[in-house]
């Protein structure tokens, strides 16, 4: 059996955006700044989609820009930011918790002058929002805040973050990359000023995201070149990819309901099974607050590597921030911040579910799971204690 | 990214668990960087009679573990001494550079469990 786990990395194309995407790689491949006929086709294409991605987050369509992905997103919001507003600081607010491209875009900046403040996170993952207020200055330009964890699944209060931010004149950005497609995004409500989408999440194509910025907010260029993106954004449109993009959030946006519920199930499944059937394992992240499709445990005594590794040989597709797989030495920066030890933090592993995956699949995996979890305990000379094992 | 020889002895390792009397351990590595491997010796008349080890690591780390462990039984401890990270490396077809630690650190496990015996035996 084969199953795949790991939809919070990447999704496979659908078909039916697939297929919409098709002609545009070929009989319809006209450059949309064109002024003829084949430029105006693919034109149009791409101010559909660009409206297809506005409806879906209750936005304009002239607030979208698209970029290559979630992590030219989030570099622009945090460096445009800064660099628009410089004559009121270089001040930036995030999270520990960040992705890895915020998180290494502000440890550059930091190392250019800018000052960032990297709030702290309770046990759950949930941003400190007191500390929050307390760490907005005069020189603030940008409070960034992700929507939800891509680790451990947590859903930030955004809302909140964005009173308080207002409340003192700063602007917010989220990087809602992984609650794209799953969370009712909602850039009006929320009040967000910039927001960054990555359509792979989502069943669309690699290669594709974009960057919701506020009308009224100002932006420095990205990237010098034509007239796309208003300007701010150069270089010839991705059309397939765009089309790709905007019918795959269309179609999430419609059958997120149903999708969610499926989700969740499966994931509540897995989730209650691995707690009943295998020992000293320590569930992270918020049990509520959270993305439909994330579970992540620490397996005491053992490393993450070798589990996903075992995992991997018997057909199952996990994933682990752990020190091994990503070929450094430290441990999740995510799980530290959240108060796992660092030797726990070595043995975590993210199990991401999606639309596909079934009942069958999550009883396969636990069993595989739990055979798995005694063979490495066995080896491990930090399990000393098979007599409490066999008492549980 | 693993060799053949890595995957089938992380499948299949060798000599898991504790020598039972063994006259000799070594412990080297920590969680917090990921990797602990313990290794336990029976020696007699200056020969390794047996080996096991028991590693919280990686599959590299695992299957490193095996294959020193198994490079070792029969040999004095003179010759386990000269048994170097490499020896290791080319046992199991090459190691990912990042990788190479979890040899090492077999090669340290191997020599801290003498160290220690020689130490409780009058320093021999």
């Amino acid at each position: 059996m084969k199953v795949y786990l790991d939809h919070a990395a990447t999704t496979y194309t659908d078909e039916r955006v697939f297929e919409k995407m098709k002609p545009y790689y070929t009989e319809l491949f006209g450059n949309a700044n064109s002024q003829h006929f084949y430029g105006r086709q693919t034109e149009q294409a791409v101010s559909e989609a660009r409206a297809q991605v506005a409806q879906a987050i209750n936005a304009k369509p002239n607030e979208i820009y698209f970029t290559s992905g979630g992590s030219e997103a989030d570099n622009w919001a945090l460096k445009g930011i800064l660099s628009a507003y410089k004559s009121k600081g270089n001040h930036i607010i995030t999270t520990k918790i960040e992705h890895a491209a915020i998180m290494s875009c502000c440890k550059q900046l930091e190392r250019e002058g800018a000052e960032i403040t990297y709030l702290d996170v309770d046990e759950n993952g949930i941003v400190d929002l007191k500390q929050l207020e307390n760490s907005i200055r005069d020189t603030t330009v940008l409070v960034s805040v992700m929507t939800a964890n891509n680790e451990i699944g947590t859903i930030e209060p955004i809302e909140e973050v964005v009173k308080i931010a207002h409340a003192k004149g700063v602007l917010v950005h989220t990087d809602a990359v992984q609650a794209a497609g799953t969370l009712d995004i909602d850039v009006k409500a929320w009040g967000v000023d910039l927001l960054s989408l990555s359509a792979h999440k989502f069943y669309g194509p690699k290669g594709i995201g974009a960057l919701y910025v506020r009308n009224g907010v100002k932006i420095a260029r990205l990237i010098n070149g034509g007239e796309q993106e208003r300007g701010l954004r150069g270089g010839t449109t991705n059309t397939p990819c765009v089309v790709g993009m905007g019918e795959a959030l269309s179609i999430a946006v419609a059958e997120r309901e149903a999708n969610n519920k499926k989700i969740c199930e499966l994931r509540d499944r897995f989730v209650s099974m691995v707690e009943s059937e295998i020992p000293f394992v320590k569930y992270n992240g918020d049990r509520k607050r959270r993305l439909p499709g994330n579970a992540n445990f620490s397996f005491r005594y053992i490393e993450g590597e070798s589990i996903l590794f075992s995992l991997d040989m018997k057909g199952i597709a996990a994933s682990s921030g752990s020190a091994c797989s990503s070929g450094s030495l430290e441990a999740s920066h995510t799980l530290l911040a959240i108060g796992v030890e660092e030797g726990l933090a070595h043995g975590s592993i993210r199990f991401s579910f999606g639309k596909d995956n079934t009942a069958e699949q999550v009883d396969y995996t636990v069993s595989v799971l739990k055979e798995v979890v005694e063979r490495l305990r066995k080896m491990s000379p930090l399990f000393k204690v098979q007599e409490e094992y066999a008492n549980v | 990214m693993y060799s053949e020889k890595v995957m089938e002895t992380f499948k299949n390792p060798k000599n898991v668990g504790e020598v039972e009397n063994y006259n000799a351990i070594g412990t080297v590595g920590n969680a917090s960087c990921g990797d602990i491997m313990q290794i336990t010796l029976r020696i007699e008349d200056d020969v390794i009679k047996d080996a096991k080890f028991k590693t919280f690591g990686c599959a590299a780390a695992i299957a490193s573990s095996s294959v020193a462990t198994d490079m070792i039984i029969g040999k004095t401890v003179e010759e386990a001494l000269n048994i170097k990270n490499k020896d290791v490396v080319q046992t199991l077809e090459g190691l990912p550079p990042q990788k190479i630690h979890c040899s090492v650190l077999a090669e340290e496990a191997i020599k801290e469990a003498i160290e220690n015996y020689r130490k409780n035996n009058g320093g021999k």
